[in-house]
């Protein structure tokens, strides 16, 4: 939704990042309102899943330029946790597996330290199963992933489902979705939708990172922009995805090169 | 160190052993049968003929004794009166038999012995010479001292061990709980296990080694099982000495018809720890699965050396072992998988796996296979490596410190060979002190 006056929440400008010496993002800009969806499409290599870990903090990747603000602050000169204790939240491509340690445990450790952060009240175990029932409920995940260990042996519905109950969870305020929407089935997709669009609110913002329009038939966004080569080279409204669905991404490519020429 | 100088020290750590091979006092020098006596002079024969080894040596390339040879050990003088007390945070609830030995001394006080027809859970000195006189054909038959000092030393000291004897077709519900404990630093003790599961017989043991105090003493350790046909046995091996001791152990395991085995063996303590653990297919059809952990820091060594031997057909064996090293400590695992000719359809699988937790850690890992004949099933492989950048950036992006993020990434590496300890309240102990154990590694 897009709220009149709404304050900005992130301000990305000129960003520039390489990893092992390969520069991957070539000066991007991005600004994100509070309230708003935004969805970043964009062909293999493009840059946007390292534009999603970049601003997450990923150490494997190198900031060589530009400047990223969060809520006012920079964001960049912060630790991977003290961004996702600032707000910032990853949604995971490929949510890795730790088998020996309890799903239920690493939820209430994370959900725990935000809390802390926060000035709000831990949770006991207990507490904390009552509350971590109630959004599987959302996400329709059997309360047996409390059990088993993080991620071992989830199918890949399964761990992008853990993920948005992640996000219940810790409720940030900028949601990064890579990728999401890969692997999942249709019944899986709706019903990961349906969790995004119930924590959608006018004080958070929702990134969807994603190669497909299909997601984007349920979850509307507000601006839809399209990557190359480590940029943004165009925003435009939800239709644009409907566009490039038809017509592929040579056409805006050619003519953001012919813009540049 | 030049090679003189090694050989002179040696050769003084030697000495100072066979001077320790005098009976303590207040232990009344037990009137041992003559089998025992003759087994011992034989021990004490090869004990002459045989010296310390040194990194010139292939099975103890990686593993200089150097800091052994440099304190002096004494056998135990005046035995130390532990009450109940004083081991009650040690024992486990669900072992209902204990044997108790306090710096290589039995402790009556302490222990539950169960000396029934047929079901031994005793000590050899506290047996009648009937009972005694069946475990001729197993005591030190199975480890054999010809060509290894550490054992032939135990051999040679040996006036107790612990005995337990599980009849044909009988099953224990509860594990038994063997406890050797230091606490006397400067102490050189040789603690004994014999281990014999009657056919079709089950059994949980706990082989456990701790110490009361934080000094440097000497733990000289041998255990012998043998599994008749058919048995089940499970053994936990818990080395959780003091960092400054030298733990020196053998174990062997003998396997027969159709016998199931599983061990799971945690190194946790020691200056130097040793383990030799072999596992002998003696015959058709017999199962081992071996884990274990290491889990060392500081300036810890922690060296197993295994042998799987598939002597005879159809046998399977499956080995996991994993260490976790920190600071300037260092691992070593030698697995070796010997199928000798005519053990047709083994199925073998070993696997090390390898956490450095500092830039200074180091493992030294070599599996070994080799194999006499050709309808077999053999995998093995080996990693070493820190804990992984991307599981370590998941759980920070989740808001976790660093440090939280590397503990419990550690531990997990930890839990999946813990998680096989067969008794809850163990498993629960161990979990706590991985957890503490990685906090803080740098």
């Amino acid at each position: 939704m897009m709220i009149q006056n709404s304050p900005t929440l992130l301000e990305v400008r000129g960003l520039r990042a390489s990893i092992n010496g390969i520069e991957i993002l070539k000066g991007l800009d991005l600004t994100v309102k509070r309230g708003e969806v935004h969805a970043i499409m964009g062909p293999n290599g493009s840059g946007k899943s390292t534009f999603a870990k970049v601003l997450a903090g990923h150490t494997a990747y190198q900031v060589t330029g530009g400047e990223v603000l969060f809520k006012g602050k920079n964001l960049l000169e912060l630790a991977p946790e003290l961004r996702a204790r600032a707000g910032v939240f990853l949604a995971f491509q490929y949510p890795i597996e730790i088998p020996g340690v309890g799903n239920s445990q690493f939820l209430r450790l994370a959900y725990n330290t935000v809390q802390a952060e926060r000035g709000k009240d831990e949770l006991d175990p207990l507490e904390f199963d009552d509350l971590v029932r109630e959004k599987m409920k959302l996400l329709e995940m059997s309360p047996e992933f409390l059990q088993r260990s993080v991620n071992e042996g989830f199918s890949g519905g399964e761990k992008k489902r853990n993920e948005i109950l992640q996000m219940a969870l810790l409720e940030p305020s900028l949601a990064m979705l890579d990728e999401t929407d890969s692997g999942l089935d249709i019944d899986a997709l709706r019903v990961v939708s349906q969790g995004v669009n119930h924590l959608a609110n006018k004080d958070n913002a929702i990134v969807l990172v994603t190669h497909y329009q299909r997601l984007l038939n349920y979850i509307v966004p507000d601006y839809v922009h399209v990557m190359s080569a480590g940029r943004i080279i165009r925003t435009g409204g939800k239709e644009l995805a409907l566009e490039l669905e038809e017509r592929g991404y040579d056409w805006i490519e050619a003519e953001a090169a012919g813009a540049l020429a | 160190m030049s090679n003189s100088s090694t050989l002179a020290t040696d050769a003084g750590i030697f000495e100072r052993l066979l001077a320790g091979l005098t009976l303590p006092p207040g232990s009344a020098a037990p009137s041992q049968p003559d089998w025992l006596k003759t087994l011992r002079s034989q021990a004490l024969e090869h004990v002459s003929g045989l010296t310390l080894p040194s990194t010139h040596d292939e099975a103890w390339r990686f593993t200089p004794l150097a800091k052994f040879s440099s304190p002096s050990f004494q056998p135990l003088r005046a035995p130390s009166p532990l009450q109940a007390d004083d081991i009650a945070h040690l024992t486990l609830p669900e072992a209902t038999t204990r044997l108790v030995f306090v710096d290589g001394l039995y402790a009556p006080q302490l222990s539950s012995a169960s000396l029934q027809a047929g079901l031994v859970l005793g000590n050899l000195a506290g047996l009648t010479s009937a009972q005694a006189s069946t475990l001729e054909a197993h005591l030190g038959q199975h480890a054999s001292f010809q060509d290894t000092l550490f054992t032939a030393v135990n051999t040679a000291f040996l006036q107790d061990a612990a005995v337990l004897v599980v009849p044909r077709d009988s099953a224990l519900a509860a594990p038994v709980h063997v406890l050797f404990i230091s606490t006397q630093p400067g102490v050189a003790s040789h603690p004994r296990l014999l281990l014999v599961a009657g056919a079709a017989s089950q059994l949980t043991v706990i082989e456990d080694y701790v110490a009361l105090h934080a000094g440097s003493y000497f733990t000289n350790a041998v255990a012998e099982v043998v599994l008749q046909a058919n048995a089940q046995v499970t053994q936990v091996r818990l080395q959780r000495e003091s960092t400054q001791a030298f733990h020196m152990a053998s174990c062997a395991v003998s396997l027969g018809t159709a016998s199931r085995y599983q061990s799971v063996s945690i190194s946790l303590g020691a200056q130097i720890s040793r383990l030799d653990l072999s596992a002998r297919h003696t015959a058709e059809g017999a199962q081992c699965t071996l884990n274990g952990l290491a889990l060392i820091s500081g300036e810890q060594l922690a060296d197993t050396h295994s042998f799987i031997d598939h002597a005879k057909p159809h046998g399977t064996s499956r080995q996991l072992h994993k260490c976790i090293v920190g600071g300037t400590a260092q691992a070593v695992f030698n697995g070796q998988v010997m199928v000798r000719p005519g053990a047709q359809q083994t199925d073998s699988a070993q696997s090390s796996r390898n956490l450095l937790l500092s830039k200074q850690a180091q493992v030294n890992t070599q599996p070994q296979l080799e194999i006499f004949a050709d309808d077999v099933k053999c995998t093995h492989g080996a990693t070493v490596g820190q804990l992984d950048s991307d599981e370590m950036f998941y759980l920070q992006s989740r808001g976790l410190s660093e440090g939280v993020a590397r503990n419990l990434l550690t531990y997990a590496f930890g839990a999946e060979i813990i998680n096989h300890i067969p008794v809850a309240s163990l498993r629960q102990q161990l979990e706590q002190t991985v957890l503490e154990q990685t906090t803080g590694q740098p």
